[in-house]
């Protein structure tokens, strides 16, 4: 398989780069990974007239923390950057459990988050993760910058909020007021396969134990899009993690989900694991409290 | 490089420049014309000659194409030829000097680790990236370094095996990879 004939540019800056999609058209892509959109272009499901390819533009690999623990992750950080990165263990438990559960070793190689977040698939992981985190993407267009929460950047399946001329530069996680836990849990048939259903769920604590401030729960592959459920995360608000509390987010959760039957999987079985996940996650990090108590 | 492509009458529109790209395959350097969609298999495959990189799925799934960009495993029916433009790949063949066999090669042999040798270029391949890395790996590590390579006949047991045999052949001090088992 090849794809449909298209033009190739890979220019050597951000900005050289936005100008070439800002004259390219209608039908002009940015390359990252490439881990979607090759395959897209393939099958044919993708047939651009320009390609964009952005892996020669310096300076966009990074993931770092700013003083405040705000964490950025550049366009062209890769799955396997943020697998083996020493920065998320301990301060960014979501992240940290979904790395490893993208895809296989090899597609983790070349695949980025930010790429992963623009191609908007109901059943891509980071999407859920940064959701549950409250996280935005940074997009840069000819008029300058801005920034969009991911919650109004996903608009649907495949569908995200950035004109033709705008690339996505990077993703920010908030930092934490207090104490983040949580965790990414995905149930898949194989590695490398896309999930049947995927719960990241991150919480903040003034201190570990302590009353819940902050709480995002997100569903992958149960639903046409990337599902937040928030009612989920709000009844987790106000009060200590306690068997109540995790109890009732998972079933509200498993109520957000819209599953539907598929060779994945029952509809019934898919909402079941939902609410085991939701459990799962909240009851470790409970433990995981304790301990460090 | 001439390629020819099926008609499918989709493409007459679109005027397409090649390019030349510059890139070093298993250490030699070469020049090469391109039309962009062409995909990095193809260039070793039926460019350069080299038909050890095998295509399994062409769907990024099996991992027989594995080969190393600049050093990282990808999978060359994913990435487009024109993006090893001053890089470098290697190979199944690069793996092998005139005299001798790789650790690896010796390991597949050794454990038999290949029963058709379709997945083995690719296994091999994804083996090299983690040895390059990490030269004392567990049972685990390599079992997860392999998992986005599919094998239909082994059972993966004496693949791991394979590796496993060519970890304690490279790491210095062991003589004998067998004695060490
Ligand atoms: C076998 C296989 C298994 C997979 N399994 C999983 C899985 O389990 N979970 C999962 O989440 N994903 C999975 N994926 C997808 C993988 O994570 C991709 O890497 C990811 O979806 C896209 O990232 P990319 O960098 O490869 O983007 P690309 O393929 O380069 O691009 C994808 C889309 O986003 C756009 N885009 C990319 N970057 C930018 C940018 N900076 N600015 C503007 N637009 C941009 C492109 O134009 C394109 O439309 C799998 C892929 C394969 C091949
Ligand atoms: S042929 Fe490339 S992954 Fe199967
Ligand atoms: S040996 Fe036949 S596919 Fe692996």
């Amino acid at each position: 398989m090849y794809p449909s004939r298209f033009r190739y540019e890979a220019p050597h800056s951000l900005d050289e780069a936005i100008g070439l999609l800002h004259d390219g058209g209608d039908y002009a892509k940015v390359l990252a990974g490439g881990q979607s959109l090759v395959p897209l272009m393939k099958l044919r499901f993708a047939s651009p007239e320009l390609v964009v390819d952005i892996n020669n533009v310096p300076g966009l690999g990074y993931h770092r923390a700013d003083p405040d623990g705000t964490l950025r992750i550049g366009a062209l950080c890769r799955h396997a950057d943020l697998e083996h990165s020493d920065l998320l263990p301990g301060t960014q438990p979501t992240m940290a459990a979904a790395a490893p559960l993208i895809a296989d070793p090899i597609v983790r190689n070349r695949g980025t988050l930010v790429g992963s977040l623009c191609h908007a698939d109901p059943q891509g992981d980071w999407a859920s993760v940064v959701l549950s985190l409250g996280g935005s993407v940074v997009a840069q267009g000819p008029g300058g910058r801005r920034t969009i929460p991911v919650a109004d950047f996903v608009l649907g399946p495949f569908e995200n909020a950035l004109h033709p001329d705008e690339i996505a530069v990077e993703a920010v996680i908030p930092a934490a007021k207090g104490v983040r836990a949580g965790g990414y849990l995905k149930l898949e048939r194989r590695v490398g396969d896309f999930a049947t259903v995927g719960v990241a769920v991150s919480i903040e604590t003034a201190a570990p134990g302590g009353t819940v401030t902050r709480a995002g729960i997100a569903l992958t592959g149960v639903g046409g899009a990337t599902i937040a459920a928030t009612e989920a995360a709000q009844a987790l608000l106000g009060q200590p993690l306690s068997a109540d509390s995790i109890g009732r987010a998972a079933d509200l959760a498993a109520a957000a989900a819209q599953p539907r039957t598929d060779h994945r999987g029952s509809a019934e079985y898919k909402r079941h694991m939902v609410r085991t996940f939701v459990e799962r996650i909240l009851s470790r990090a409970d433990h995981e409290a304790e301990r460090a108590a | 490089m001439t390629m020819v492509y099926e008609d499918r009458g989709d493409d007459a529109a679109v005027e397409v420049p090649m390019r030349r790209i510059r890139f070093t395959i298993n250490g030699e350097k070469k020049i090469a014309e391109v039309e962009p969609r062409l995909l990095l298999s193809h260039l070793i495959r039926r460019g350069v000659g080299l038909t050890g990189t095998h295509m399994g799925c062409d769907t990024t799934n099996c991992g027989a194409c594995t080969v190393l960009v600049d050093g990282k495993a990808v999978k060359s029916c994913t990435m487009l030829a024109v993006q090893v433009d001053g890089r470098s790949v290697e190979t199944v063949e690069g793996l092998a000097t005139a005299s001798e066999l790789h650790p690896l090669q010796e390991g597949f042999k050794q454990e038999h680790g290949l029963q058709c040798g379709f997945c083995t270029p690719g296994m091999m391949m994804a083996a090299k990236a983690l040895l390059d890395r990490n030269p004392d790996p567990t049972e685990e590590d390599v079992r997860w370094a392999l998992s986005g390579n599919l094998c239909r006949c082994t059972g993966y047991q004496n693949i791991v095996k394979s590796v496993l045999w060519a970890a304690a052949k490279l790491r210095p001090g062991t003589a004998d990879p067998d004695a060490a088992e």
